[in-house]
């Protein structure tokens, strides 16, 4: 199955840019569906970017993220061709990771 | 069974179970490792919250001090609810974290973010809002906390049914 991770990372340098977009339905636990029964709380609630062997960001989240999560921030260092591993867990124990090349 | 033969069983049996510890450490995956690395428990208790005031109490157990150096950007009104578009930069230094936090939501807090030496203190993300509503950003640099805050209109809410 294909990741459910698409990762941008561009660098320019002295720092690199990180834009993640997640595919995940971030269920709150809040919505009713049509026929008025409570959709089940279903979210991520970490996400974990590392770049050679080092943590650089970590998200923490609840159901108030939108579907289809984006993220985007920076870090300083990391060349072009340089590895980055994503991970993220959701509230129902799920996980998925990937590594994405740095342009 | 002599008192010889039963401690070097003993001792085997510590040895095997030994054994397979390490080799059930040696197999955590990438994530767990990056999690533990990250020294970063999941804050359960403050995503429960629901008041601006709870939710500071329970993350950082201090207050927050409004800061001119904290620019929140965020739309004047928002079409769609489940959509909302906000991001946060700060000229302020040792940035650890950053925080938002929905005053009119179910749940206020909706995301924390924790930044480590080396990442600069700019976030952007998308957030689900029920209705118009206070957005409050936080950030906590050099072990105190600082925030800003802009009403943001909704006209469809994200969060109902």
């Amino acid at each position: 199955m294909a990741s459910t991770i698409r990762v941008r990372a561009t660098s320019s340098g002295e720092t690199t840019e990180v834009q993640a977009l997640i595919q995940h339905p971030m269920d709150s636990g809040f919505v009713k569906n049509a026929k008025g029964e409570t959709i089940p709380p279903h979210f991520i609630q970490q996400l974990t970017f590392e770049h050679d062997g080092k943590n650089v960001f970590t998200a923490d989240w609840g159901g108030g993220i939108s579907k289809d999560p984006y993220v985007k921030f920076t870090f300083k260092g990391g060349k072009k061709g340089d590895e980055l591993k994503i991970g993220w867990v959701d509230n129902k124990g799920a996980t998925d990771t990937t590594t994405a090349k740095i342009q | 069974m002599s008192d010889v033969e039963f401690s070097a069983t003993r001792r085997l049996i510590l040895q095997g179970a030994g054994a397979v510890a390490l080799i059930g450490l040696g197999n955590l995956p990438f994530l767990t490792s990056a999690l533990a690395a990250a020294n970063d428990k999941y804050p359960e208790e403050a995503f429960k919250q629901k008041s601006d005031a709870d939710v500071i109490k329970t993350l950082y157990g201090k207050t927050a001090e409004p800061s001119d150096k904290v620019k929140m950007d965020a739309p004047e009104i928002a079409e769609n609810g489940a959509v909302v578009p906000i991001s946060v930069s700060t000229t302020l230094t040792d940035v650890t974290s950053v925080a938002f936090l929905v005053s009119e939501n179910p749940n206020v807090l909706i995301a924390k973010y924790n930044i480590p030496a080396g990442t600069l203190p700019n976030v952007a993300n998308r957030i689900k809002m029920a209705k118009t509503s206070n957005v409050t950003v936080l950030v906590e640099a050099g072990g105190k906390l600082y925030s800003a805050s802009k009403e943001v209109k909704v006209t469809v809410g994200g969060c109902g049914g």
